[in-house]
């Protein structure tokens, strides 16, 4: 068996190439799911770089990505794979005349061709090599879990006229999840689990320098070092690293290259979403907040 | 399989692997067979020397739930903290086989008069850990931090002394607040003209902060290192076992504790709500309805063709909550204040009163309000309650509530009340509670004390307990959203 990365340092640095700033938890993890042959749950709160780990796993290895977008409702016909009826009672009409037994119709209608391809099957399928992603994992219903577990742990699908479909190589699979409910205790088995939180102060500089286009170093220092002191607050929802790199758009926009008290209290609305919080950060930004409320 | 690990490497890993995995059950971590197999599968492909990754494998194989970390980590460094090539501890040579690396890394840094850390004067130290905080120079930190605990710590083998008091001990002698103080005059000094805005204030501040923190993690090490090396790694597991977030007693957290169980309440809050949506969108039916069905039946002839199910929710409760929000109570009533309007939508209404001698109605401190924390700190600075000496008097509370809201009291109203039951000695006035009982749906009383202390010294929660429909011990998370789990 050839493994994808020859170390943790090297996924490391591939990542890097695709504009993926990873620590060396991440790193570790992708590194051992490859080894082990197991899929990662990775969990975190909202925008902290989930679904791209996968994207940008995909790209560096060359892979496709296939794509799982879960939602409450989602059932098998949409996630594994569908029969075709519409194309099965066509053909039932046509053989209608002709010599066939039912059996041989039977025998017809259920195979490949009458078979509608879902992402899961689909990655399981694939010839070429892929990655799995299962996004949003936790939007699904605890009893619709019980969909994925075939594939994650022995990847295969069977299908009850088809027989088992086994995968030729085994995809590099990944599951997201917002912890919204707890998962099943089965789910959490078959994965390595990764917690991906905000990055610390100077993955997040690395993050705005790779991702927002011309910035200078000292506003992305800056930068960087407001939303540390934001995150330290007691809030509702701290911001996360897209709402970071939506902030340094927004400055790069407004042409500031240092930001000052006033334009970070002007452009709070950016990073912070509940009002609550955009004036408990206010206030922390000036001491003198009293004098400017009084000013205006 | 492997090309990382040398075969006779392997055996007293997985010797060392399995008391580990022993000793995390034993925090309360869930890892099951198949997890304690990947994690033996996970280890034989990692270089063995590099910690970092030893820690991430096995987390990632064993510790499904974040809030789980803290506890994990604990255990880790205990296990492994003598791991790793700067801390190669020989068999029997105890903690003292890291001395020379720090003494050589220190004389590196060109600091002191070159003579050597072990000469070093106090004020020299203090000088160099001043340099260091400056520069954010990690590696100076940490041979700081290891000198530090040798000299102030003032560790003596088999002493059965735990780790918090050598900390106390070296950040005392450290005096890291009037460090950070010098750091800042240093930093205002530096600044252009105008000086320093009160924004890049508070980022400075920031900076150093996390770099004072940086250190103190380094000490708490250095300290651990040594406790492992003096007593052996299973019976420090067995001392600095830090329990769960949600297992963490409400009374005796500490400030870190308390600092996390405060993280913890939002996702907890979060996945009540999701969880009690769920079980009101799919729980609309309840179990068959005999009699109705049969009832039904008579228009089909007898025939049952249509099942009737018993609606178990007919309509939502009102929950009044009465807390004692005296000293070591007031953090119970506050998680439980938090967790209850979390979850109000569950309720017609919810109205809150609080009391330590004397009692009050805080319900529109919530109102409207999009932080609760805001209006659960709100409570506890605002709130007029003390009426004679600020110390806890449920029955003077008791009668307050009765006089002015007891009328307000109906069949729909759930009341639970909040407290240890401490009287301080003054009159019960248990005949309220069961007044209120007597007009209310039900009464609940939720305990933050350990059941065994009940009804011992000044606490008469038995004598209350007798007119509510219920008495809990709700001294942790764990056990606060199992009780307002079964309310909703
Ligand atoms: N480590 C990182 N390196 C580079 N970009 C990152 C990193 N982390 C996050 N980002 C960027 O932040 C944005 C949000 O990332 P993503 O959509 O993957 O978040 P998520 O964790 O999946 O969020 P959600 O929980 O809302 O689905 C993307 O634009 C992504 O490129
Ligand atoms: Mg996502």
């Amino acid at each position: 068996m050839d493994y994808r990365f020859e170390s943790v340092p090297a996924v490391r640095q591939g990542l890097a190439d695709t504009n993926y700033l990873a620590d060396d938890g991440i790193a570790g993890v992708v590194y051992l799911a490859d080894r082990l042959q197991k899929p990662i749950l990775v969990e975190g709160p909202a925008g902290t770089g989930k679904t791209q780990l996968a994207k940008s796993v995909a790209e560096m290895t060359g892979a496709r990505l296939i794509r799982l977008q879960c939602y409450e409702g989602l059932d098998e016909s949409k996630a594994l794979f569908e029969w075709n009826y519409k194309k099965q009672l066509l053909r039932i009409q046509a053989e209608r005349n002709s010599e066939g037994t039912w059996s041989d119709i039977e025998d017809d209608i259920f195979s490949d061709e009458f078979l509608l391809t879902r992402p899961l099957l689909e990655a399981i399928s694939a010839k070429d090599p892929v990655v799995l992603l299962i996004d949003e994992v936790d939007r699904v219903e605890i009893e619709t879990e019980a969909l994925l577990l075939e594939i994650l742990s022995d990847y295969q699908v069977s299908i009850p006229e088809l027989g088992t479909v086994v995968a030729t190589q085994i995809p590099l699979v990944f599951l997201t999840s917002n912890n919204t409910r707890e998962l099943s205790e089965a789910l959490k088995r078959r994965c390595l689990f990764l917690h991906i939180d905000y990055p610390d102060m100077e993955r997040e500089k690395e993050i705005v320098l790779t991702k927002v286009p011309g910035i200078t170093e000292s506003l992305a220092d800056q930068v960087a070092r407001i939303v540390r002191s934001i995150r330290q607050l007691d809030l509702k929802k701290a911001p996360s690293v897209s709402e970071t790199l939506d902030w340094a758009n927004t400055l790069m926009l407004l042409n500031i290259d240092q930001v000052t008290a006033q334009d970070a209290t002007d452009t709070l609305n950016i990073l912070l979403k509940y009002r609550s919080d955009i004036e408990k950060a206010a206030k922390e930004f000036s001491t003198n907040a009293a004098e400017f409320a009084g000013q205006s | 399989m492997t090309d990382t690990a040398e075969p006779d490497q392997i055996s007293p890993m997985l010797e060392l692997l399995s008391g580990f995995i022993r000793d995390l059950r034993e925090a309360g971590i869930p890892v099951s067979l198949s997890e304690n197999i990947d994690a033996m599968e996970a280890v034989r492909h990692i270089p063995l020397e590099d910690r970092d990754a030893l820690k991430y494998a096995l987390a990632a194989t064993m510790v499904k739930n974040d809030s789980h970390w803290r506890s994990f980590e604990t255990v880790f460094e205990v296990y492994f903290s003598l791991r790793g090539k700067e801390y190669l501890v020989g068999g029997d040579e105890g903690g003292e086989g890291s001395d020379t690396p720090d003494m050589e890394g220190m004389a590196q840094q060109g600091q002191g008069d070159g003579s050597g850390g072990s000469q070093m004067s106090p004020e020299e130290l203090a000088q160099m850990l001043y340099q260091a905080l400056m520069r954010g120079d990690d590696a100076m930190m940490s041979a700081i931090a290891r000198q530090s605990v040798r000299r102030f710590a003032g560790m003596e083998p088999g002493r059965p002394v735990g780790g918090t008091y050598y900390l106390y001990r070296t950040l005392r002698n450290l005096d890291l607040d009037s460090v950070l103080e010098k750091l800042m005059a240093q930093a205002k000094d530096k600044a252009p003209a105008p000086g320093l805005t009160p924004l890049e204030e508070r980022l400075e501040r920031d900076e150093y902060e996390s770099r004072i923190d940086r250190l103190k993690k380094e000490v708490e090490a250095e300290i651990r290192r040594r406790l492992v090396a003096d007593r052996g790694v299973e019976a420090m597991a067995k001392t600095l076992r830090k329990p769960l977030p949600e297992d963490v007693d409400f009374m005796h957290a500490s400030r870190e504790e308390m600092v996390n169980l405060k993280k913890a309440i939002y996702p907890l809050t979060r996945k009540l709500a999701v969880r009690l949506a769920r079980k009101r969108r799919h729980g609309r039916k309840g179990p068959l309805d005999f009699r109705s069905t049969v009832r039904h039946s008579l228009s089909y002839g007898g025939v049952p063709a249509e099942p009737k199910f018993k609606y178990p929710r007919p309509h939502k409760p009102e929950i009044f909550i009465i807390a004692d929000i005296s000293g070591s109570v007031a953090a119970f009533a506050r998680f439980t204040l938090h967790l209850v309007y979390a979850i109000s939508g569950q309720f017609s209404k919810v109205r809150a009163f609080v009391f330590i001698d004397g009692l009050d109605e805080v319900t529109s401190y919530f109102e409207g309000v999009e932080d609760i924390s805001q209006a659960v700190h709100r409570v506890n600075t605002e709130a007029d309650v003390v009426w004679v000496d600020g110390h806890s008097d449920y029955g003077h509370a008791l009668e307050v509530f009765w006089e002015r809201y007891g009328k307000e009291v109906s069949s729909k109203t759930t009341v639970m009340i909040l407290g240890d039951a401490r009287n301080n000695y003054h009159a019960s006035q248990a005949w309220i509670v069961q007044e209120i009982n007597k007009r209310a749906r039900n009464v609940f009383w939720l305990n933050p004390e350990p059941k065994s202390y009940w009804d011992t010294g000044d606490s008469i929660v038995g004598e209350y307990g007798a007119h509510c429909d219920g008495t809990f011990e709700v001294r942790n998370l764990r056990q606060l959203e199992a009780f307002v789990e079964n309310l909703a």
